[in-house]
């Protein structure tokens, strides 16, 4: 988020897409209600399905899922031709006016440089025209054909009401009556939140869907201001931490990038990290990232980490391919190119797409670690449950070992929420059995491993060996010596640049923020934004006072945000050019003609001229983007492409199948299915009563919902004879399933270009261990294909058959 | 606001006043005392709580949890109770069907409890002591890292990159169980690794 729950409250207009905040976000929900009760907000859902959120909507329309770019590019183009922008804020504070490079054109779906064999673009045409002056060319005027705001204008023309319709199976006076709405918020005065989850981001171009949404917020200029910003409502309890903290393939914490093996230095990594202004006079704040990428290597690696071995630059491997990911690791494991793996609270055998690809990957594996609180079905996947998991223990290779690990209630320590809040939280009981803490196992791994090493020797001990491990007791590091880390110390003295007798900071003192980091090696610091968290003051994330000046709902004293208890990103934007609020019923900050002033920490340096320094620090042009280089593999603008698995032709570019980046594996674009044979469009969800897997295995969950079902309209449940309460079976190219058949308005067929599309709802709660009734889940159908830029499984659509079956005798 | 005052205490002076205003009236002054000591206190007046968020969504609704003794004096603690926190400015003590039943996953008949182990081929997991579990891990691992790290690529470019042995982290375990995974998993080179924040 780039707000917070507590701030939906400041909205004029709610969008609800690609989400369903009132079953998944109960209690976060309740802000919405407050907004429309108290500030006579407006609620839009659109959604497939007729959901919770969408019954207490002011407009709800039905969409067909995966179409949502062309609805959105369909309301920016109503806005761009109903002159409803934001326009100060659009000239200001955005590249509209920035030139683009000759050469850069888009035509039939693709973009220049499209190389169908390698299934990539060669983006560089996709930037802007750099002057003499070394600097971006713009034209304020925005005559140039060729200027941002130009393309974009003839690039959504296509999306009219009438092709909206066409695509998306949304009654086109629907989509007018909506676009209509949203357009109203150019107005400085009045501003839209958009609250989004997993219906957006689990597609082949989930991260597309989300793009076109800010483009949207940008040209009514509501990134920035109160009740405005993009709001991802986020999954899991700590999603947000665990991507803050960097525990993905590619990443370094605070959003810093692995090495790949073109890197071979550390001058040569930081050669691609410059990150030169490309506007006269702006921040790019990343230009600091030496400083954050030396305290990183600091924590890590401690005084082994020096600047004469390049702060230990080689002992970070070096990557081949863009990532990891875990469709990649599924791929190499099924072709038996690997031996371990480690589930820490994860279950892939339900989680990941294509079960029986996850169940053959899983037994080529040598040996299994699976640690978890709950008994998953995943360190079970060698066990026969008939029907529900159909496999010969004999058959399967694989050495499993269960760990057993505490819960919540049982663990001290920090989450991040959606709205970026780090949360202290402390236990209350007594771990079950001999369950353990995830620190106390993962520190026995390493001193064995280091042990080992020590013994043994082995190649390029190095980093194991001298890993920063001097925690109190090296058998399981604390809490709080880990978040000291996290935040960051200095391990020598701290002197004043400008006069080096001077001693700013002390050595061994916690830093009080990123900005005292430094890039020679006197800082350490695990992650660079949450710097701020714990320090000399102590663990600022277990605040608790609730006050709030003027009750903006920012809470700033409340838990702690990152970075540096910021509030609102990009808060600078909500005033003007000159530094006034755009709506002074909803000011945050304001430039009192010295410094920023307001009610949040201003995310701009507190003394940046308004008229110099642009409000989006982080980007090399101090502006936002509409148009965003070469940044994404699938386009500097969103464009609409069916999923891999479509009831219809993508009119827009019929030509096209899926996203055209879109990494696709070679056995896997076999298992795509087609219209004819599978003529139902699925897509999957949850329900308010479970969350994931976990609350099956929780009694009051289980009897609240006990059973898998699917859920199908009236009509198709007609068409195919199937009886409300009856069992079905349901399959795709790559799995079959039997439920419970839930007959409902709630989904009702769409006309999509003429064609009848019914639409097939498919919940995930139900495995075969826990307290609920045995059953399936949709990754026992979905197809093992993620998003072109982060490969996201595209669970939200795909395709399947359903007929009615016999069912077991009640 | 007081944040540190102890729902606890509130309760258990607020039963005696009430208990004591009434028999004063009635004229029991000696007994008073004696009698109120005698009433079955409010049941969480003797447990000890603790703050914590729902493990669920991150909308991360504040919980306090109740527990029969006191972990923070080291004793053995009983989680019997838990209820929304209503200082919480974002669920402001209200749960959602899913928060409202932690307790029952905290105490679900399915949590594992002790290391197992199931050998290649076999239909069962065994009981296995922590010591023989990791000491088993840390094994497999070093024989496959020792085997499989790639130390330069074609080029001859140092990459010191373990792709064969990989970790998928959990993203409800807290920041600091994050980073300790994070410095444990980075240090061998392994590359492979993952969270939930992609699916
Ligand atoms: S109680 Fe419900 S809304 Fe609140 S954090 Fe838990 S799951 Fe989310």
């Amino acid at each position: 988020m780039t707000n917070s729950w507590t701030d939906i409250k400041n909205t004029d207009l709610v969008v609800v897409m690609g989400g369903n905040a009132a079953e998944a976000h109960p209690c976060g929900f309740k802000w919405v209600t407050e907004a429309k009760a108290n500030r006579g907000a407006k609620l839009i859902v659109v959604d497939p399905r007729f959901t919770r959120t969408a019954s207490v909507a002011d407009v709800y329309a039905p969409i067909r899922q995966g179409t949502d770019i062309a609805f959105l590019l369909g309301v920016i183009n109503h806005c761009m031709q109903t002159d409803k922008v934001q326009w100060d804020y659009v000239r200001a504070f955005t590249n509209a006016a920035y030139v683009v490079k000759e050469g850069f054109a888009y035509q039939d779906g693709l973009f220049t440089g499209y190389d169908e064999s390698r299934r990539d673009y060669n983006r560089s045409t996709w930037d802007y025209e750099i002057g003499p002056d070394g600097y971006a060319v713009v034209d304020e005027t925005l005559q140039n054909p060729r200027c941002v705001w130009n393309l974009l204008k003839q690039h959504v023309a296509t999306y009219t009401p009438e092709m909206v319709e066409r695509i998306c199976g949304t009654p086109k006076d629907k989509f007018v009556q909506i676009a209509r709405m949203i357009a109203e918020c150019a107005s400085p005065t009045r501003t839209m939140t958009s609250m989004y989850a997993l219906g957006w981001t689990q597609h082949s171009k989930g991260s597309q869907n989300i793009r076109a949404m800010a483009m949207l917020q940008l040209i009514l200029g509501n990134i920035g201001v109160r009740g405005g910003g993009m709001n991802a409502l986020r999954g899991h309890s700590n999603i947000q931490g665990l991507t803050d903290i960097g525990l993905m393939s590619n990443l370094i914490p605070g959003y810093l990038t692995i090495p790949t093996e073109r890197e071979p230095s550390f001058d040569a990594y930081m050669a691609t990290r410059g990150f030169k202004p490309l506007r006269p006079g702006q921040m790019s704040y990343w230009q600091n990232y030496r400083k954050f990428f030396v305290s990183f290597q600091k924590a890590m690696w401690g005084e082994a980490a020096t600047a004469d071995n390049a702060f230990a630059y080689d002992w970070l491997p070096k990557l081949d391919v863009p990532a990891y990911d875990v469709l990649r690791a599924f791929e190499l494991m099924h072709q038996g190119k690997m031996n371990g793996y480690f589930c820490q609270g994860f279950n892939p055998l339900l989680s990941f797409p294509n079960r029986k690809k996850i169940t053959t990957a899983l037994s080529k594996l040598k040996f299994l670690v699976v640690m978890d609180p709950l008994q998953t079905e995943t360190a079970r996947f060698w066990e026969n449950h008939g029907a529900n998991n159909d496999v010969s223990p004999a058959a399967i290779q694989t050495e499993v070992i269960e760990l057993p690990t505490t819960c919540f209630a049982e663990d001290e320590g920090s989450l991040v929420n959606s709205g970026r809040w780090l949360q202290w939280h402390w236990a209350g009981g007594t771990p079950p059995g001999e369950a353990k803490h995830d620190t106390w196992i993962m520190a026995q791994i390493h001193l064995r491993l280091k042990e080992l090493y020590r013994k043994e020797g082995g190649p390029v001990p190095e980093p194991i060996v001298n890993l920063d491990w001097r925690y109190k007791d090296p058998n399981e590091p604390s809490p709080e010596e880990l978040a000291k880390e996290l935040n960051g110390y200095t391990t020598a003295d701290l002197t004043d640049p400008n006069d080096p007798t001077k001693v700013v900071i002390a050595k061994g003192k916690q830093v009080p923020g990123f900005a005292v980091l430094r890039d020679d090696g006197s800082t350490a610091c695990g992650c660079w934004i949450y710097s701020g968290s714990f320090t000399e003051a102590g663990n600022q994330m277990a605040r608790r006072d609730t006050t709030d000046p003027d009750e903006t709902g920012a809470y700033s004293k409340w838990a702690w945000s990152w970075p540096a208890n910021r509030r609102i990103l990009y808060n600078r934007a909500s005033a003007d050019r000159s530094g006034k609020p755009w709506d002074p019923s909803r000011k945050l900050l304001e430039w009192d003609g010295t410094k920023w002033t307001g009610y949040d920490v201003p995310d701009i340096a507190p003394t940046a001229k308004p008229e110099e320094v642009g409000p989006f620090i982080m980007n090399p042009e101090g502006v936002s983007r509409l148009f965003t280089r070469g940044m994404m593999r699938d386009g500097p603008f969103p464009v609409h492409y069916e999923p891999f698995e479509s009831p219809v032709v993508n009119v827009v570019a019929p030509k096209v199948r899926g996203n055209p980046v879109a990494r696709v594996f070679r056995n896997d674009m076999e298992q795509f299915g087609d219209a004819k044979e599978f003529p139902y469009a699925a897509t999957s969800y949850r329900l308010t009563e479970h969350f994931h897997f976990w609350t099956k295995h929780a009694h009051a969950n289980a009897v609240l919902q006990p059973e898998f079902f699917v859920e199908i309209s009236e009509q198709l449940a007609k068409e195919k004879g199937i009886k409300p309460g009856g069992t079905v079976r349901v399959w795709s190219k790559r799995g079959s399933v039997t439920a419970k058949a839930v007959v409902t308005k709630r989904i009702r067929p769409l006309v999509c270009d003429g064609k009848t599309v019914h639409i097939v709802g498919i919940p995930l709660h139900w495995g075969f261990t826990g307290a609920a009734r045995k059953g399936f889940g949709p990754n026992s159908l979905t197809p093992f294909v993620g998003d072109a830029n982060i490969e996201t499984p595209e669970y939200k659509a795909f395709l399947v058959d359903i007929e009615p079956v016999a069912g077991p005798v009640a | 606001m007081n944040m540190e005052l102890s729902r606890r205490g509130f309760l258990a002076g607020a039963g005696a006043g009430v208990a004591g205003t009434t028999l004063g009236a009635f004229g029991f002054g000696d007994v008073e005392a004696a009698h109120a000591a005698s009433i079955r206190p409010f049941k969480l007046a003797n447990t000890a709580e603790a703050r914590n968020t729902c493990t669920y969504c991150s909308v991360a609704c504040g919980i306090i949890l109740y527990s029969k003794g006191d972990l923070k004096k080291g004793e053995k603690a009983e989680i019997i109770h838990i209820e929304g926190d209503a200082d919480h400015p974002t669920n402001r003590g209200t749960l959602c069907p899913k928060g409202s039943a932690l307790l029952d996953v905290v105490h679900s008949k399915t949590r594992t409890l002790y290391p197992q182990i199931r050998k290649a081929g076999s239909d069962k997991f065994e009981r296995v002591s922590w010591e023989q579990a990791l000491d088993r891990i840390a094994r497999l691992m070093k024989d496959d890292r020792d085997r499989n790290l790639v130390l330069k690529n074609a080029d001859g470019v140092t990459v010191n990159r373990w792709t064969t042995t990989g970790f998928l982290a959990a993203s409800a375990t807290t920041n600091e169980t994050a980073w300790a995974t994070y410095k444990v998993v980075r240090s061998t080179g392994m590359v492979v690794f993952d969270n939930q924040a992609r699916v």
